[in-house]
This record gives structure tokens, sequence and C-alpha cells, in this order.
């Protein structure tokens, strides 16, 4: 079914079709509008849940690690400071290796206070061990929930779905609505390995020792360190898992893509530009005016963020004479934490192949500064005419 | 050896001795038996049993007299702590280390 709504109400959508058993959220700007139609849902009875209102955000993923502890699939969703202030359990909820799904509707963090869009929130989280998702429109949004329950409980390591606050949140845009049949066809009902049992009981996640120790049933069993190894060996292989979604998706709903990246124009293309979320999507405008002149420039949409596609990501920029990383984000004292991730992936994949593109890195729309489309199409003519910095160029400074 | 093929990802105990590790090593006090003043010891009886219920580690046994296994007593104070009758009292693990060493060192 089509309708026209705005993002949270996609997420929302999404999240009922997943048939979630416990939503617990603490309402912030821009996130607000989604936990509130959810609410919604449950207190009509449209969706068989339980909604536990917190009186915090740390709280509210406190809630869903002890429900998924228990075997139910739980949701939760966040902005900015209440990430932040999320992130002790947020840390927690990977090594508990616990299939959370949490949307984070992208917005800048205080000091000094800012309500609006950026995505320094989720880049501030990128080691925490969650796998991180960043989408460009409604459908998106819809279908990667879907899509992240399944793969969460695939590989048992919790997902943030991302997406621009506002730009996304609060406009409203056309999209498909899954039908419940299908979505149950996709999604089969969460089995937990272990679920909190009082005929089985056991203490998760209490104090684990440096070295490995024998368990009350003689086997050898893990050390902290074994299972920090574990979950990252098993962040690699969640690359080959979300192919596999995607494919099952394509098979179920008809709507298939690249599962890691989102390419425009990049066929023939010298130059790339290469983003995270909705401002891949407003770059369109401006390579088509550079595609005009005869400048072949195309875009590369970074969806899949954590764990690194580094190979494809090599693979499609391999021989480009320049990529243009923008970001709404960085590694404050260095550059953008995706223009870092992305040289790393072509330095370890192409050095001395002699196919190694220039960087050049902008930072944009901080704290929700406009983001003009001239500003853009200037910026990739600079780099694309040979400007390449070494510290990494402010688009939209008044200083 | 390693825990290549044990059944979780995850840290995950069950109750019983052993399940936190080597618990004994953290010892710095040893909880010692007066069975003079145990109340199932004194009345031969199964009675009482407080230190063997509130034991973290489950290391003390509901027999008479309640032993402790030493291997993983973490020296908590515990027991001594809800011993009704004070017949568990916490001991400087240094007045013991004699015994860890080799009989011709004492
Ligand atoms: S709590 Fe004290 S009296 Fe009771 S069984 Fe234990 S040692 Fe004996
Ligand atoms: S001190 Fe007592 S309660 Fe604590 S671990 Fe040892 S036996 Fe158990």
């Amino acid at each position: 079914m089509h309708m026209i709504e705005n993002g949270n109400v996609a997420a929302a959508l999404g999240v009922r079709r997943c048939r979630v058993n416990v939503i617990a959220a603490y309402p912030i700007t821009p996130q607000t509008p989604l936990t509130e139609r959810l609410s919604e849902y449950v207190e009509a009875g449209e969706m068989k849940a339980e909604y536990i209102p917190v009186e915090s955000e740390h709280s509210a993923l406190a809630v869903c690690i002890a429900a998924s502890s228990a075997g139910s699939r739980v949701f939760t969703a966040t902005s900015a400071n209440g990430l932040l202030y999320m992130h002790e359990q947020v840390q927690w909820a990977s090594g508990a290796r616990l299939p959370i799904v949490m949307c984070v509707v992208n917005r800048a963090v205080g000091a000094p206070w800012n309500v609006w869009n950026d995505q320094q929130d989720s880049i501030s989280q990128r080691d925490t061990g969650w796998i991180q998702i960043y989408c460009s429109d409604h459908q998106q949004i819809i279908d990667t929930v879907i899509k992240a329950y399944w793969i969460a409980e695939k590989v048992s390591i919790p997902i943030m779905v991302c997406y621009d606050g506002y730009i996304l949140s609060h406009t409203y845009m056309p999209f498909d609505l899954p039908d419940q049949d299908k979505v149950d066809a996709f999604l089969p009902p969460f089995k937990p390995d272990y679920a909190l049992n009082p005929d089985e009981p056991a203490s998760l996640n209490t104090v684990t020792l440096p070295d490995v120790r024998v368990d009350v049933r003689g086997e050898l069993a893990h050390g902290y360190m074994e299972i920090r190894y574990l979950l990252q060996e098993e962040l690699r292989k969640t690359l080959a898992v979300a192919a596999e979604a995607e494919k099952r998706f394509g098979d179920i709903f008809g709507r298939e893509g690249d599962p890691y990246l989102e390419s425009y124009r990049t066929s023939d293309a010298d130059y790339i530009a290469v983003g995270l979320g909705s401002l891949t999507y407003q770059l369109r405008v401006s390579v088509d005016a550079l595609r005009k002149e005869g400048i072949k420039v195309g875009i590369l949409g970074v969806r899949f963020y954590r764990p690194f596609p580094d190979e494809a990501v090599a693979s499609a920029l391999k021989g480009k004479k320049a990529v243009i990383v923008f970001e709404k984000a960085l590694s404050y004292g260095y550059e953008g934490a995706l223009a870092s991730d992305l040289k790393s992936a072509l330095y370890e994949h192409l050095a001395g192949t002699g196919a190694l593109p220039a960087v050049q890195n902008y930072i944009l729309g901080i704290g929700g500064r406009e983001i003009h489309t001239d500003h853009l199409t200037q910026a990739l003519r600079a780099a694309i005419q040979g400007s390449i910095s070494k510290e990494p160029v402010w688009i939209g400074l008044k200083l | 050896m390693g825990t290549r093929k044990y059944r979780r990802k995850t840290s995950h105990s069950e109750h019983g001795p052993g399940d936190g590790g080597r618990t004994g090593s953290w010892r710095v006090e040893r909880p010692v038996l007066n069975e003079s003043l145990c109340i199932p010891c004194k009345r031969n009886k199964e009675a009482c049993f407080i230190c063997w219920l509130f034991c973290p580690e489950i290391v003390i046994s509901r027999t008479i007299p309640p032993t402790i296994n030493l291997e993983y007593c973490k020296g908590c104070g515990i027991c001594a702590e809800e011993c009704p009758t004070r017949a568990i009292t916490m001991a400087d693990e240094a007045d013991f280390s004699h015994e860890d060493k080799d009989s011709s060192c004492t």
C-alpha cells in the first residue's frame, strides 16, 4: 500500500510490522513523533506490545537489554544527547550480543545546545560494536527497520538505523508500506539461543575475568577477551549476512539494491562524491549540473557504515581521479570519520596499484547550518579542479 | 586448547562454585568455623544453614559440619556476618600462608 507520511511514521510503521514485543523510549526532538506514534498504536490495541515509559534514555536501553535478554523483540529510538546519555548501555547491548534495533534520528550534540540536524550523535557511537545503517529516504527507513531485525537476530548484534532529523524525520514523502503477511514471511519470530528462564537460571555478563575459566560443567569458557574478539569477528561476517538479507528482502518484496552502497551516475565517473544519509540525495542536484557541463562525477552513498564495507568501497573508488567526502560530523582533532575510514580502505586494497584516488574531506551542515546546493557544486568543482587540502574544509563557515 | 567451540558467545554463568573463575585467590580473610558454636553441629541435626543460604559463591556445604571450599571462597565475609551464633569468624589470610608453601620453608 502506498502512502504519504513523514520519516518518523515510516519508522513507526516498520516497527509495527515487525511485531515488536517491547518498546521503551524517552522522547527527544526530533525522535519524539516516532515514539509518540508507537505509544498510540499500543494504546489503541493496534500493536500487541508493552510500551514502557522511562525516566531517561539510559533506562530506555536498560529496559530493552532486560527485555531482549528475556527473549522479546525490542525497540527504542533516540537522538543527540539522548544517545550520549545511553552510551554506557549502548556498549552493554553489543557486548551482551542482544539484537536490539534502535532508530537514531540524527541531531547535533551539545554543547552548545542545538536541536537541528547533523550526524555527530551516531558517528560518535561508531566504535561501540553496533551495526550502523544510514537511510536516505522514507522507503529506506521502513525497509531498513525490517531488514535490521532480520540481520540483528541472525548475528546477535544490535543495530542503529540512522536517519537525518527533520530532513527525513519531519518531511512527507510517498513510500510503500510492506504487507503484514510478507513481513511475517520475511521475519520469523525471534528465537534467542538463551532467554532468561527460572528453570535454567544464569547470571549474564557478570564480572568476567581476563583469562579463560572452567565453568560449572567442566567446559573451558571464554574470558573477556575471547567474548570481545567474537563480537569483532561476527561484526565482520555481518557484511555477508547483510547481502543475504538484501537478497531475501528482494525475493519477497521485489525491492533490492546494493546492501552497502548506493551509487548514482558512478559507472563512467572520474570523480565521486561520498556521504551518509539524505545529503547524498541533495548532492544529486549538483552532480546533474556538473554532468551537464560534461564533468564525469557521480555519488556513492554509504548505507552500511559499521561493519565498514571496505572492499566494496575500495572497488567502487578504484582508479577514480578524486573522491570528495562530505560529512555532517567529524572526529574532533583530526578529520571526518568517514574520510578516515575510506582512506584506510583505499590504502588497504589499492596501495601500490597506481589506482589510489586523491581524497578531499568537507565538513558541512554542522548544527543544522543550511546546506546550499550551489555550495555543494562549488565544493565539488574545487576538488575536481585539483584543490585537495590536507585539513578538512568547512563549507558555509562564516568566520 | 582454546574456547572456540564453547557453546556460548557471551558471558553466561550458571550457579555453582567456579563459574566466576578461581575466586579463592581474591581472599584476604578466611572464614573459620567454630563447631562448638554452630547450631547443626551442636544439635547434630539439620538446622540453620544460613551460611549455606547466603554464600554468594555457593561454596558452603549443607552438611554437618558445614564445610567451605577454599578454592573458590572469595573471603567476602557474608557467612560470618549472617551467622546468628558468630560461629564463623574471619581470620587474616596471612596467618595461613605457610599452608601454601613447601614444608621445608616453614
Ligand atoms: S550460619 Fe552459623 S550456626 Fe548456622 S549453620 Fe552456618 S555456621 Fe552454623
Ligand atoms: S567468605 Fe563465606 S560467604 Fe564469602 S565466599 Fe567465603 S564462604 Fe562464601
